[in-house]
């Protein structure tokens, strides 16, 4: 690990400028990303701004009827949370379905959202990666991609976002609060959140450098039956082939979004109409676009057995 | 085995791995913390294990198990892969369970640790010691302190309400069954594959409490 200096904010504001000020500085959340990419020195953070004490930790109604999660809650006190429970079953489910309860406990909600990609050969210092070294190339995409992008890839890179969480943000149409060095506050609908990969494979999100989440906003519950379904390689704590996230209405009606197979949570909404027609009705619009390898052409048609078992589990519940 | 065939079938395992890891980076070794008299910063922290205040005087890189294992000698918590991806090095803090791998000590000043020197004694075995004990709960015993922490908090969790993966309701209160014991105790890996016994183990434990 790289030598870094260290530092413990005591407000959003100070949290921002000390980042913004400060080439080569990050915010330090719950430490269980960034600490084990600064391990394999992927991550070189010069310094560290640790935002244990901003006081985020709360979980708010909000005037709309909906909740206001602070950046800091972690993921296992969002799941628990009655009302996540009762109101947006999907989060809580996705979350579960994510990581060790261990890594659950110092999981925060923005440490999660911002955790990089499990793409192999990002983790491979060894190897041409443009993600983890812009212009060096892309092993991936000749090499084994089996857990990678099936959709919204470019030449550049084919790696996917690799979180829970955020499929069911997605789904739920979540907005993310922010402020900046200027105490500047701005909010982020979560579908703009994370990026495509396209020629800047290095920039995962849409956050400016220095910019702090302060909170992630739910509007008020949909109602319906709440579905999160993951496929994976053994039974738990492994990251998804494919999931899906699904809110259905007792008309059919229903909303669905799928992680592991883009570089952000996938979803289109026009594709939700056919939602009452079955699975491979939706999913034949929503990866119309998509350009699978060799080694994970398998998730286009997982994608569409997960989602009919989803609907099926909506149905029956 | 001549040293020359040990490196050639070191590096192949290293190759295959890096490319079928799906969690990525397990056995890449990485920077141990420096001797003290290197660091290039005397961080203070303080924090509080198993009901005794602690004062250090760390580099920043310093790990919370590192600091337990190379400042206190409390050898107990086990270092597995160092990532995330194992659970020996599980200890408990302010009341819940971690991976102390991934946390930098200096996140933890005022901090409550307890580590499996914590729970027990020899003399007088946490219950969720003696059930381990009982059932065969390990074979070489390397994943036992980190099993054993996650046991204990699990029991914890199951009683406070934190929902799990394979809870059918997310609206009622779990129950310590065999598949939901299974399911919270995922992050810890036993590679003497002593599963079956630590799900017994901490059965009787849930079952003598109720
Ligand atoms: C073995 C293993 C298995 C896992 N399995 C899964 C899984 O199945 N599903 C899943 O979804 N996740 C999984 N994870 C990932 C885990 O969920 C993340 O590591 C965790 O959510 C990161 O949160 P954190 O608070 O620890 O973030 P940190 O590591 O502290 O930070 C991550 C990034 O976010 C930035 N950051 C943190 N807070 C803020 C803020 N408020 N504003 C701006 N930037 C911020 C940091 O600078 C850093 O770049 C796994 C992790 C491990 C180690
Ligand atoms: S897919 Fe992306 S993350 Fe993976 S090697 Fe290519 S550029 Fe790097
Ligand atoms: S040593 Fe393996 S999880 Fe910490
Ligand atoms: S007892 Fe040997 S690894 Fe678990």
């Amino acid at each position: 690990m790289r030598l870094f200096t260290y530092e413990r904010a005591k407000t959003p504001a100070e949290a921002a400028r000390a980042v913004a000020g400060q080439p080569g500085a990050k915010f330090l959340a719950g430490g269980t990303n960034l600490i084990d990419l600064m391990k394999l020195e992927i991550e070189t953070p010069t310094h560290l701004v640790d935002v244990q004490d901003l006081k985020l930790d709360r979980i708010e109604q909000t005037g709309e009827g909906g909740l206001k999660i602070g950046a800091l809650v972690s993921n296992t006190a969002l799941a628990s949370d009655a009302r996540v429970r009762r109101d947006y079953g999907v989060l809580a489910r996705a979350i579960v379905a994510g990581a060790s309860g261990q890594l659950r406990n110092k999981a925060t909600t923005a440490g999660n959202l911002l955790q990089r990609t499990r793409c192999p050969y990002f983790y491979d210092t060894n190897m041409p990666c443009n993600k983890r070294k812009p212009g060096s190339g892309c092993a991936a995409i000749a090499g084994y991609s089996r857990q990678l992008a099936v959709i919204g890839a470019s030449d550049q890179c084919i790696a996917t976002h690799p979180g829970d969480m955020a499929v069911a943000l997605r789904v739920l149409d979540a907005t993310v609060e922010t402020v900046n060095a200027a105490g500047e506050p701005r909010a982020i609908p979560i579908a703009d959140f994370h990026r495509l990969p396209g020629a800047t494979p290095h920039i995962d999100t849409n956050l400016a450098p220095g910019e702090l989440i302060t909170a992630v906003t739910l509007p008020r519950p949909l109602g319906g039956r709440h579905v999160y379904e993951k496929v994976r390689d053994r039974a738990s704590y492994a990251f998804a082939l494919v999931s899906v996230a699904a809110v259905i209405q007792w008309d059919g009606t229903g909303r669905v979004a799928f992680g592991g197979v883009a570089h952000k949570p996938w979803r289109i909404e026009a594709a939700e109409a056919a939602m009452p027609q079955g699975a491979a009705a939706v999913t034949t619009s929503l990866f119309a676009d998509a350009k699978p390898t060799h080694d994970n052409a398998f998730k286009v048609p997982l994608a569409t057995r997960t989602l009919a078992a989803v609907i099926a589990e909506g149905n029956a519940a | 085995m001549e040293e020359g065939e040990y490196e050639i079938s070191r590096r192949s395992v290293l190759v295959s791995s890096a490319v079928t890891a799906t969690l990525a980076a397990a056995g890449v070794s990485e920077a141990q913390p420096l001797p003290k008299a290197l660091a290039p910063a005397d961080h203070k922290v303080s924090f509080v294990v198993n009901g005794k205040g602690q004062a250090f005087s760390l580099d920043p890189r310093i790990t919370l198990l590192d600091a337990l294992r190379e400042h206190l000698h409390l050898t107990g918590t086990k270092k597995g892969c160092d990532h995330g991806q194992c659970g020996a090095c599980t200890v408990i803090v302010n009341g819940e369970r971690i991976n102390s791998c991934l946390s930098l000590a200096l996140q933890h000043e005022g901090d409550e640790v307890t580590t499996i020197e914590g729970l027990g004694t020899p003399e007088k075995l946490h219950p969720m010691q003696a059930a381990f004990v009982k059932h065969d709960g390990y074979q070489c015993g390397y994943c036992t302190p980190g099993q054993i922490c996650s046991a204990v908090a699990v029991l914890d969790e199951i009683k406070r309400g934190v929902p799990s993966h394979v809870q059918a309701e997310l609206t009622r209160a779990p129950t310590p069954t065999n598949a939901e014991l299974r399911e919270r105790m995922s992050g810890n890996i036993c590679r003497c594959g002593a599963y079956s016994n630590i799900a017994e183990a901490m059965a009787d434990v849930a079952e003598a409490r109720v």
